[in-house]
């Protein structure tokens, strides 16, 4: 996945320079990246609604569906040796860190291979390999903890960031509020998005908060934040690199907001539509799809050709029917591993578990 | 031996423990500058300096996250709480990530965190500030809970717990901080988790409890040899892991158990330590399995309310009568 170093991402023009072309900075290669990572988020989501469907998958699946730009774009700003952690709508922003979509499928499969050895599933996706934290299902859960993460950054003196996603709801949640206190206090290096999709499960966000301006909430703790356009990747990158570069310098923390929209249900046991928002609202917001509006600026700058599209799609796709039949074949957990990593220190003396004698 | 107080105890423990490992810090509210509620953490700004000793705005939920989230990242924090009825506030960050991060991740993710701070009741502090909670804690597989009565096992045992790579909580007793006794002298005095210690020997009935409520029941034990009765205490130290040889070993001697504890009696320890003893030790018992508690209501403030809610020595020794 797309992880350019950020000197190289800002500040250029988009001119040609001796035949290469270049858009908010990025060459053809990098743009291609990004497209590539959308276009597996999006088809990795529909497999997984399908396996769902069928019941491959069990339990609650959120998917991602129209929230690409926000995640991709976001993390393509990091380094790998940056941290995410975030909620439980997050499949494609542990691919976009870099887990291999082979792990990510068995993990929603619930098989030993999965990147929790199917401990954890949909919600809580975990690889300390790709210094992506969870994976979170408690809304709000995460903030404190990610916050937390930012406080090992400054203890250890390291030029490292974190970012914590969350959902627009999340940000009612005290643990937000107390997060960034603390954030801005002691200026830990966390970056904190949250992703606007305008709906809480059902609850549209203007029936939830008082007020509308998310961002604005930042100035209660004196901290920088930023609007971003979450169906635009590149404004995405943009706005987060520019939080990321200031954390990573002085430790600054941010708030960002994300505007974008979610295009299937809260999660898939909800239907699209027809509770709280509208067929029409749906469609309008669809217009919008963030992979098609990013295909047809590469196309207007010449910096896409069909054929390449078709390539990357036809290779999207494998990819994902990949992970899919590595999932189907992977076997699931040994039942008598049941009890392993309850406890990282199993005590000599005493007893830890009281349903087993033996222990 | 040294004397010392239980407070003092816990103090060295912390200063020990953050000497010998750079990665372990205390966070919590007014543990820099006040140096803690209960003066536990005295001296250790000055020594270890405002990044490792971090008075925080009052905010449980967030700083008990904060914890969390670095010890994921590695390293090993001690979270204060000012006293365990407010770490109610903080009940979802300890149970839903601290306790759960190791199974969710299938291993990848330690949570090596202590958090302590004081429990059961002081003196007419009413509903609010009286609480035990150890049964609470002790619940949630993932969580390891230990309860010192004494500064030896203070000292020990929040060693022990700094040291664990698994998320402990350490209830100190709030009436114990200013109790002097004798703390060995060694270089590294470890309590290990999960071995209970005998606090007295006895043959006649066995009174197993824990923290403040082992004190009390000394006192019980005294009165009861007065009259003959010959009780042994049996202080469990660490609930979870919890030292269930030391139980069976104590009933099969005496055939007779009283149990004791500060808190509640329903789903308190107390019900699984009798069931422990009915299913693994029903051929020692000669007479059933009893608990003293605190009553069954809320802390009241009215001295003589608090007085008759708590469990007392008398409590304790009419108990032991009954099954004798």
């Amino acid at each position: 996945m797309v992880q350019t170093e950020t000197r190289a991402r800002r500040g250029e023009v988009d001119a040609s320079n001796g035949g290469s072309r270049r858009m908010a900075g990025l060459d053809r290669d990098a743009l291609h990246g990004l497209l590539r990572d959308m276009l597996i988020g999006r088809h990795f989501e529909e497999r997984a609604a399908e396996a769902y469907a069928i019941g491959k998958i069990g339990g609650f699946c959120h998917l991602y569906v129209g929230q690409e730009a926000v995640g991709i774009g976001a993390i393509s700003a990091l380094r790998p040796d940056d941290y995410v952690m975030s909620a439980y709508r997050e499949h494609v922003q542990a691919l976009a860190k870099g887990i291999p979509s082979r792990a990510v499928m068995a993990e929603l499969y619930g098989r030993a291979t999965g990147c929790s050895g199917g401990r954890g599933g949909s919600m809580h996706l975990y690889s300390a390999e790709h210094n992506f934290l969870g994976g979170w299902g408690i809304v709000g859960g995460q903030i404190p903890m990610a916050t937390g993460v930012a406080w090992a950054i400054r203890y250890r003196g390291e030029d490292r960031v974190c970012l914590c996603f969350m959902g627009e709801a999340a940000v009612n949640q005290g643990a937000f509020h107390e997060s960034l206190n603390m954030a801005a206090l002691w200026k830990l290096p966390v970056i904190y998005i949250v992703e606007n999709n305008r709906f809480g499960m059902g609850t549209a966000w203007e029936r939830a908060s008082s007020l509308e301006d998310i961002a604005a909430k930042a100035h209660a703790y004196g901290m920088p934040s930023a609007h971003a356009d979450g169906m635009d990747v590149l404004d995405m990158r943009k706005v987060v690199g520019e939080a990321v570069d200031r954390a990573r310098a002085d430790g600054t923390p941010a708030l960002i907001e994300a505007r974008c929209y979610r295009f299937m249900g809260h999660s898939m046991s909800d239907p699209v539509h027809g509770v709280y928002r509208t067929k029409e609202d749906v469609e309008e917001a669809k217009a919008r799809d963030p992979i098609v509006a990013f295909i047809d600026r590469l196309k207007q700058a010449g910096l896409v050709t069909d054929e390449e599209l078709e390539e990357m799609d036809q290779r999207a796709r494998a990819e994902v029917d990949d992970a899919r039949a590595f999932a189907e074949e992977s076997p699931d957990p040994h039942v008598a591993s049941l009890y392993e990593h309850v406890y990282a220190t199993e005590n000599v003396a005493g007893r830890l578990y009281f349903d087993r004698r033996e222990r | 031996m040294a004397e010392m107080t239980y407070r003092d105890a816990l103090n060295a423990a912390l200063a020990e423990e953050m000497a010998r490992d750079p990665n372990v810090f205390l966070m919590g509210e007014e543990v820099a500058l006040y140096s803690g509620a209960y003066k536990v953490s005295k001296g250790l700004l000055e020594k270890f300096g405002e990044t490792r000793v971090v008075d925080t705005p009052i905010a449980e939920l967030g700083f008990a996250g904060i914890g969390v989230g670095a010890a994921m990242a590695g390293l090993r924090p001690v979270i204060e709480f000012m006293t365990m009825n407010f770490s109610i506030l903080a009940m979802d960050q300890v149970f839903n990530s601290a306790a759960k991060v190791l199974y969710m991740s299938n291993g990848q993710f330690k949570c090596p965190i202590v958090f302590r701070g004081p429990t059961g009741a002081a003196l007419q502090l009413s509903a609010q500030h009286s609480q035990a909670l150890e049964s609470t804690y002790a619940h949630f597989p993932g969580l390891k809970v230990c309860t010192p009565a004494t500064p030896a096992d203070a000292k020990g045992l929040l060693k022990a717990a700094i040291r664990d790579d698994d998320p402990v909580v350490l209830m100190e007793g709030e009436l114990l901080y200013a109790m002097k006794g004798e703390v060995p002298d060694v270089e590294d005095h470890v309590v290990p988790l999960g071995v209970a210690d005998v606090k007295r020997e006895g043959s006649h009935v066995s009174i197993i409890t824990y923290g403040k409520m082992a004190l009390v029941s000394l006192q019980a034990a005294a009165r009861l040899a007065k009259e003959g009765i010959d009780a042994e205490v049996v202080d469990l130290r660490t609930l979870r892991p919890l030292d269930v040889e030391a139980i069976l070993r104590s009933v099969h001697k005496t055939n007779r158990a009283v149990y004791v504890e500060e808190g509640w009696p329903f789903i308190g320890i107390g019900a699984q330590i009798a069931d422990i003893i009915q299913s693994e030790a029903f051929d020692d018992l000669d007479a059933p399995v009893l608990r003293v508690t605190q009553a069954d209501t809320p802390m009241p403030y009215n001295k003589q309310l608090e007085k008759v809610a708590k469990p007392s020595a008398e409590r304790i020794v009419e108990a032991c009568k009954r099954v004798l």
